[in-house]
Formats: structure tokens, sequence, C-alpha cells
């Protein structure tokens, strides 16, 4: 009787202590939406989408800001997930032997825990060193480096989750590997792939440093990708570090709408993914 | 061995030997397995035989580490001499599994699935051959109005049968049966058998069980192996009833295994 009295004390103290840590990790998170959501809803107008970055002292929007984020956000992603979904099926699928998949899996390890400066000031040297300006372009090719890692390590684990049963029912009936794999392994996987992307989405789109050195900022509109590239962290890093009392504000409404984007985008493709999973 | 030169051969096993690594799996395996026939092997867990049946479609070619030496000749032709097209062999020799494992997609397309590797049809022909294999499989009427629907959402047994005719639509010889009925309740288990028992009309069948009544039941040859050797093969009913060795009888009778 005393063993089943200890086993349920201890079973409520677990119970309790995960209760705890998870209401402190909510409170922060519950505290910063609030914060945002406080400082930024009453300066959201139609204006920040209509008007470009102003300069300090009169009113304006974040309408460049805006555009050039998801443009490189989208090219980022656009780049970084074939490649990043291409390695991560060679070293789940193909990588069963030799030395080249657990030299590239230890890499990308590296690569996925790299500090977004060091891949920004990697992209200033090679690509806008030689080009010799700031590039929408550099900015979508610093923000794929990250997109990759992140992309490789969920496709491999998602696909190592799918039974070896499904592949090997798919061999016996005579598939060629590369089959068993678009048409079985990946379409199992397809969820938590897409997943892994939106991950990789939600990291990029909040990216400051890599863009710093390689976007830089424009305070007009410009839809030229070879050009320097308004973006929102960017601009928030910068009205937020600056003495101005509107650009203060602008900040707060550029940090809600990428924090709200991100969150509905996550929503959105559950709620996508959930009904499809089960109609089809 | 007397008993079987009255059947064509199909299969024939030859002095086969098979490793995972350097653990040495099966020894020296000989056997014919007749054309339209059920041939069931039996043996405790471990013993090879599930083994054996993934030596029949080179299953075991998928990893690195394990190998196979020696003959299956089927059809006249050594598919171990490595000079073998696998996906054409594996479209001669269907495979179903211990676990249901349908793809995920819908019950149409899984069958289609298969069908679509190896030939062309028009979207007619490919409607009636879903149709022949579903019904082939006996699942065709309960699932004939939800064929656009996820593999995944039928019951196990009704996955099993799904399975099978995924296997059946290909259009095979053969067909290898790794305990297809071990994860099913016993009403899935005498539709599997009623089917194996329909299906021999038109393939030869091989099935490994756990299940000795099982084996008793839907088998006209059976093998029975311990630690990797063939001790036994014959017609099921002498098996059952006076079986040669020793060790045989003491298994079908229960007192080792």
């Amino acid at each position: 009787m005393n063993l089943y009295y200890k086993r349920r004390f201890i079973n409520g103290l677990n119970l309790t202590l995960s209760m705890v840590a998870m209401g402190f990790g909510l409170f922060w998170l519950a505290w910063i939406l609030w914060t945002l959501v406080d400082r930024g809803l009453s300066i959201v107008s139609v204006d920040v989408f209509t008007h470009m970055t102003p300069p300090p002292g009169s009113s304006g929007g974040l309408l460049n800001a805006i555009a050039g984020s998801i443009a490189m956000t989208v090219a980022g992603v656009a780049i970084g997930t074939p490649i990043g979904i291409l390695a991560g099926t060679y070293l789940a699928e193909y990588g069963q032997k030799g030395w080249l998949s657990p030299t590239t899996r230890f890499i990308n390890d590296i690569l996925l825990s790299a500090p977004s400066i060091v891949i920004g000031l990697f992209v200033y040297e090679v690509y806008v060193a030689s080009t010799h300006h700031f590039s929408g372009w550099a900015g979508s090719f610093a923000l794929a480096l990250i997109v990759i890692p992140v992309v490789v390590r969920t496709t491999e684990n998602m696909l190592k989750l799918v039974p070896n049963g499904l592949r090997e029912a798919a061999f016996a009936l005579g598939a060629p590997q590369w089959k068993v794999i678009s048409l079985v392994t990946l379409r199992a996987s397809k969820a938590g792939i897409v997943t892994g992307v939106l991950l990789a989405l939600s990291r990029i789109s909040g990216e400051t440093a890599p863009l710093l050195f390689t976007a830089l900022n424009n305070s007009f509109w410009s839809a030229d990708m070879n050009a320097p590239m308004a973006n929102l962290p960017v601009v928030i890093f910068q009205f937020a570090m600056s003495p101005y009392e509107d650009w203060h504000k602008l900040a707060w409404a550029g940090a809600l709408l990428i924090t709200f984007g991100v969150l509905g985008l996550n929503i959105l493709t559950r709620f996508v993914f959930r009904s499809k999973t089960t109609l089809h | 061995m007397e008993a079987l030169k009255s059947f064509n051969p199909k299969i024939e096993v030859r002095n086969l030997n098979f490793y995972y690594g350097k653990f040495h799996a099966l020894r020296s395996i000989n056997l014919t397995m007749p054309e339209k026939k059920v041939t069931a092997f039996i043996g405790p867990s471990g013993c090879g035989k599930s083994t054996l049946l993934r030596t029949m479609n080179c299953m075991y070619a998928l990893y690195p580490k394990q190998r196979a030496v020696g003959e299956i000749i089927i059809d006249g032709e050594n598919i171990l001499d490595g000079r073998h097209d696998l996906n054409s062999l594996r479209a001669k020799i269907g495979m179903v599994f211990q676990k249901p494992t349908p793809f995920p997609m819908s019950i149409y397309d899984n069958i289609a699935f298969g069908i679509k590797l190896h030939e062309r049809l028009s979207r007619g022909d490919m409607d009636d051959r879903v149709e022949w294999a579903l019904k082939k499989a006996a699942l065709w009427d309960e699932v004939k109005d939800k064929l656009k629907q996820s593999g995944d959402s039928l019951s196990g047994g009704q996955q099993q049968r799904l399975c099978i005719a995924r296997g059946i639509a290909v259009k095979p010889e053969v067909l290898l049966l790794d305990e297809p009925a071990s994860a099913l309740d016993p009403i899935s288990t005498a539709r599997i058998e009623e089917l194996i028992t329909e299906l021999k009309e038109d393939y030869t069948i091989v099935i490994v069980t756990h299940n000795m009544q099982q084996a008793a039941r839907v088998s006209d040859f059976t093998a029975y192996l311990y630690l990797g050797e063939l001790i036994e093969f014959g017609e099921t009913t002498s098996i059952f009833t006076t079986p040669k060795q020793k060790a045989t009888e003491d298994y079908i009778t229960g007192r080792f295994g």
C-alpha cells in the first residue's frame, strides 16, 4: 500500500512540475503577444499597408518593407526548399552506407546552429562584395541558407518515420526506387515536411542579421531584386533604435505584422492539411 | 519428395544459404514448390521461414548486409544470378506482408499503383482491372462506393485484403504471403484463408505462418524449418499425420516451439 501511495505522490509531483513549466513558458509567450497587440494594434491602419516608410517626423507606412519581406522570404523558401527536400531525401533514402551522408548530416547540423549573422557576413563576402551592391537577391540567398538545414533535417526525420514495411510493399510490387520515394514515402511524410518548411519560413521571416549585410534597406518602393530592398526586420531594428516616437510606433506595427503573419500562415496550413488528410 | 513428381515445379530452391552479415540464417535449403498449389512454411520464430520467403522476390537485396548464395529457379531461370531485373521479377512474384501496408492514397490508387508500374491501360481498362482485383480479393462489395477514400480508412482485415488485391492486380504468377493473417481477428482470418483457397486456382502460393492449424487448413504442401535448416517437406496431410522426423512431430504436436 505504501508503495502505491508513493507512486501516486511521485506522479502528482511530476504532473505539477510539468504544469508549472508549461505555465512558465506560456506566461512569457502570452506577455509577448499581449505587448505586441497592446503597442502595435492601434498603429496598424490602412496607411501602414499603403504608404512607404516615412522620414522622421512625418506620417507613413510600411508598404515597401512588407513587400520586400514577402519577396525575399518567398524567394528564400523557394530556393531553399527544393534543395533541402532533395538533400534530406538523399540522407534518409539513399545514404545507407559510405562516408557522404554522415558527413553531410554533420555539416548540416553545424549549419543548423550557425549564428545567422555569420550567414549574413558570408553572403556579404561572396555575393555583395563581388557585385559591389546590396540587393534583394543577396538577402534571399542568405535566407535560403537558413532554410536549407531546417528543411534537410525535418525531411530526413519525417522520412525515417515512414515504416519500412511501406517501402518494402512498394518495392515488392516492382517499383523502382525513385517511384517508391516520390509516390509513397514522400507522400506519407508530406504533412511533416510541410511543417518543416513552415518552421523555416517562420524562422527567416524575423531574421534581421543576415538581411542587414545583404539586402540592407530602402526607404522607397523597389521591386528590383538586384537593388537594396526594404524589409520588416531591418526596418524594425532601425526604427526601434531611433529616437523618434512615430518611428517607434511603426516598429511595433511591423513586429505585430510579422508575428501574426507567421501565426496566421501556420493556422491556415494546419487547417488545410487537416481537412485534406481526412477527406482524400 | 516422391509425391511431388506428379506436379509441375514452379519454384526450385537449390542449395540456398543466406547470411545477415555474419549470421548464417539459412543452411543448404533444397525445396521444390509446385505450380498452383499452396506451400506453407512452418517453424518456431527465428527459424528462417520469412527469410526464405523474402529471397524468392529478392527483398533482401534492399539491405546491403544481407546476402543469398545458391539458386532459386523460377520457370527455369535462376533469379539469384544477379542478371535479373528485380522490378520485372517482382511483377511476376507478388508479396503480402504481416502488417497491412496501404499506401497513403485512395483505395483506387492503391490498386492502380502497381498496375501503372508495368502496364499502360486506358481509363476504362484500368477501372475494370481495379474492380477485378478487388472482387478477386473479396473486397469489392465493401469498398465499391468509396474508392476515392483513403486506404487508411479501412479496417485491418480490409486493409490486408486491399494489399492482396494490390498484389493480384499486377497479375503475378506467384504470391508470397508472410503471415498475412497474424495481425487479424478470427473472422478476417477466415476470409483470408477462404481467399487463399480460391486464389490457388490461378496462382502458386507460398505462405509463412505461425499458426499450424492454418497451415493444415490452407496448404497442400508444408515445409518445417528449424534453426535455418529444412527439417521436413512433403504433402501437408502426411506432414501433419505421419511426419517422418521426430522433430517435426514434436513441433506439430506442441511438445516443442
